[in-house]
């Protein structure tokens, strides 16, 4: 059938009558609820979804607004990199095995992308899988991944075959991070805290149900999830929070003022404007069924806007500025850029243009994509991946 | 209130772009400033007549009452954007935007009268305030009316006077101030002779020059009075024209983004197009980032302007949308021309390139209707963010 907003809603409403979130445990009723379809309209039936449009999920929320949710700030990548990815290349066992238990957080996912070794150029990664009858060994090392001391299940691309160019010999796999051999260490970051960790691989033995797509196609399989986690990262609306944050400080601390940091201040105040209006222009071309390339200059123009803001509040503290609030090396679910202090927001914005693309890749994707300009050489395209240096 | 272009919009700039690829190419532009340069008249009357009559550009922002377009403020700026791209030597900056705001605000039955030879194209005026003018700072009245109904003052840094039938010039009264209306239409150029002298001065842009105005004694209408000192018709003309400046200056960016790329594709030094080296493809993308930045704050002070009343004072909203518009734009526009210039080499630094009449351009245009830096400041208040006591 055809969904619309009403019928959708209706469809929420005659679940709610029949499960009172009140009466009944937590999980039960999300399980219930993604059993309904309402978890995520825009998948298909007997996933958690409906097959409707996904800007009908609006009225689901809506609809059931007080109930208990999934945390969706704990599962993030969960929800944002690894569902739609499952949905994508998963077998019909894997879609029925994974997807539940993702979206209602009794499962949380970390991923197993970025190594030491391979940053920005993400397909030169080193991680073996070599197949052993019905199960792959894995060996190798991940960074940057939050919430691996959390998770049940990691989204993992590994080297099966070394012997073909780069992009051409990778697969990808759900990782059990549960399995022998599988290691989490935090890493500490320049802020003093851990959001994130790194994940050791040792001999690690992963059955062949847990591959994810064609064995050789998982830079394919790992662009659905990047693609993702760059609508992700762009969209997030806190720019707003920053500038708002940095200018209590100035209406506060009037002493502190100078007429230098003033011309500075209103030059950001007018930066953020024009990106507020950047977006609400962006959104409207969205709207209209015209997607604009402004999308993936957003998340440039936002990290140049907060480090900036952030490194002038500290100035702008002169003495306070020399302290700090806490160097305790914590693990924090989130991250907090307004109940921290300065000293914490500036060395936390300095990560804005280097996590999920760095500043200078976004560039090279702007002047190739959108303005058409050269492409980087690619000494590495016909070279097999065990020649490469490195 | 949208921040995109309506269809009625993008066809009023598909006229526009036809006429200036048909009538106004960089050649043309060129020959005129050096004529211009030698004494010769720095506007193309043949192109402003096809402009203001043919397509109706000179009425936009005039009410159908006075025969003009009834349009707004969004329909001018697209006019802007494509003058700007074009560095179209026309005084639709100065006649059918400031002049005309001017007589808007003032009202009454002298104004009318010129609005309605305005929106015709059958008269171009000139509104005799410096260039340089601060919305936020408006300069007191350099001239006055004397008690025979003539006015007597010198006003410097003025546009579009050459071009200019009728002067719009505010004065000094006995009591109060007010806004005259001066026949300039036997102005004589550069001589001693004549009630009206306009002298134009070697200027920075070539493409749009200012000159010197001498009233001696000219016959004169009121078209406005007020008692006290201030000048509400200058000031709401000025901050209007800022917000609409910023069109302007869009298209001037766009034509240096669109340029640049094109060229740094095309040139190839150590075997291989320049544009292919990421110093130079950064610094594009930066600069296609604040482009875009650019048409976001430029279309919101469009936006704003139409829905703004035309006579009485601009709202907050609309005053915080103009000085934001501004305050990015003219920034903009001035790295886009320097990085057009950089980024062509050699060539950029030519006279036979157009790159220059571009800089040239937006360097004027930075300076004009208050600075980025005016701008800024005028935001401390909106903003919340106090100044230093």
């Amino acid at each position: 059938m055809a969904w619309d907003e009403a019928s959708v809603a209706e469809r929420a409403r005659a679940f709610l009558a029949e499960h009172d979130p009140a009466a009944m445990d937590r999980l039960e009723f999300l399980r219930a609820r993604f059993d309904a379809g309402l978890a995520w309209v825009h998948f298909p039936e007997g996933l958690g979804g409906l097959g409707a449009p996904r800007e009908l999920q609006a009225v689901v929320e809506r609809e059931l607004k007080g109930t208990p949710d999934n945390r969706p700030g704990r599962i993030g990548i969960g929800l944002g990199m690894a569902a739609p990815t499952i949905l994508a290349f998963g077998t019909e066992e894997q879609k029925k095995r994974f997807l539940r238990p993702l979206w209602t957080g009794e499962e949380v996912w970390c991923q197993l992308f970025s190594e030491p070794g391979a940053g920005s150029d993400l397909a030169s990664l080193a991680t073996r899988a070599v197949r052993e009858g019905d199960e792959w060994v894995v060996d190798g090392q991940k960074v940057w991944t939050s919430s691996a001391h959390l998770a049940r299940w990691g989204i993992l691309v590994a080297r099966t075959d070394p012997d073909v160019p780069k992009h051409r010999g990778l697969t990808y796999f759900v990782c059990d991070m549960h399995a022998p051999g599988v290691e989490v260490r935090p890493l500490r970051q320049i802020t003093g805290e851990a959001e994130f960790n790194e994940v050791f691989l040792t001999g690690v033995r992963l059955p062949d149900t847990l591959r994810l797509g064609e064995v050789g196609d998982g830079w394919r399989v790992a662009q659905t999830t990047l693609m993702n986690e760059r609508v992700a990262i762009g969209g997030t609306p806190t720019r707003r929070t920053m500038m708002g944050v940095v200018a209590e400080t100035w209406r506060s601390r009037p002493e502190l003022r100078t007429h230098e940091l003033h011309q500075r201040l209103l030059k950001l105040w007018v930066d953020a404007e024009v990106m507020r209006l950047t977006g609400v222009r962006l959104r409207e071309q969205l709207a209209a069924g015209h997607p604009g390339p402004e999308g993936s200059a957003m998340k440039l123009a936002f990290a140049r806007l907060h480090q900036e803001l952030s490194g002038l509040e500290v100035e702008l503290l002169r003495e306070d500025g020399l302290a700090y609030d806490d160097w305790t090396f914590r693990r924090p679910e989130t991250v907090d850029f307004v109940g921290r202090e300065a000293g914490y927001r500036y060395l936390r914005a300095k990560g804005n243009s280097i996590e999920g693309g760095t500043s200078e890749i976004l560039r090279n994707i702007i002047a190739e994509r959108v303005l058409g300009l050269p492409a980087e050489p690619r000494a590495d395209k016909d070279v097999a991946w065990k020649d490469l240096p490195r | 209130m949208t921040l995109l272009y309506t269809d009625v919009e993008e066809e009023l700039r598909a006229a526009v772009r036809g006429l200036l690829a048909d009538t106004c190419p960089p050649s043309a532009v060129l020959a005129r400033a050096d004529s211009a340069a030698a004494g010769g008249v720095p506007y193309d009357a043949e192109l402003w007549k096809a402009l203001a009559r043919d397509i109706g550009v000179a009425g936009l922002l005039i009410p159908e009452e006075f025969g003009g377009a009834g349009a707004s403020a969004r329909e001018a700026a697209v006019v802007l954007e494509e003058l700007g791209r074009a560095v179209a030597p026309v005084p639709f900056l100065s006649s059918a935007v400031l002049a005309t705001q001017a007589l808007l605000v003032a009202g009454g039955q002298v104004a009318g009268e010129l609005l309605g030879r305005l929106a015709s194209g059958e008269a171009t005026a000139a509104l005799a305030v410096s260039f340089a003018a601060s919305p936020y700072a408006p300069p007191a009245p350099a001239a006055s009316l004397g008690e025979d109904g003539t006015v007597t003052g010198t006003v410097t840094g003025v546009i579009g006077a050459e071009a200019a039938d009728v002067l719009l010039v505010p004065v000094r009264l006995s009591h109060g101030v007010g806004l005259c209306a001066v026949d300039a239409s036997s102005a004589v150029r550069g001589s001693a002779e004549g009630a009206v002298r306009v002298t134009t001065v070697t200027s920075l842009d070539l493409t749009r020059p200012i000159a010197t105005v001498e009233f001696a004694s000219a016959p004169a209408r009121i078209v406005a009075r007020a008692d006290g000192l201030e000048l509400p018709w200058v000031w709401e003309a000025l901050a209007r024209g800022a917000g609409l400046l910023a069109s302007e200056q869009l298209g001037v960016a766009e034509w240096c983004l669109t340029t640049t790329v094109a060229y740094v594709k095309e040139r190839k030094q150590f075997a291989r197009p320049v544009g292919s080296f990421q110093a130079v493809k950064h610094r594009l993308a930066d600069l296609w980032l604040e482009v875009v930045g650019a048409r976001a704050a430029a279309r919101n002070a469009a936006a704003h302007l139409a829905e703004a009343p035309a006579a009485g004072p601009l709202g907050d909203d609309a005053a915080v949308a103009v000085a934001v518009a501004q305050a990015h734009c003219g920034v903009v526009a001035v790295h886009a021309a320097e990085e057009c210039v950089q980024l062509h080499g050699g060539i950029g630094m030519t006279w036979e390139h157009p790159a220059h009449l571009y800089l040239k351009r937006a360097k004027a245009d930075q300076i004009a209707l208050g600075t980025p830096g005016d701008h800024r400041e005028a935001l401390a208040g909106p903003a919340d963010l106090p100044a230093p006591v």
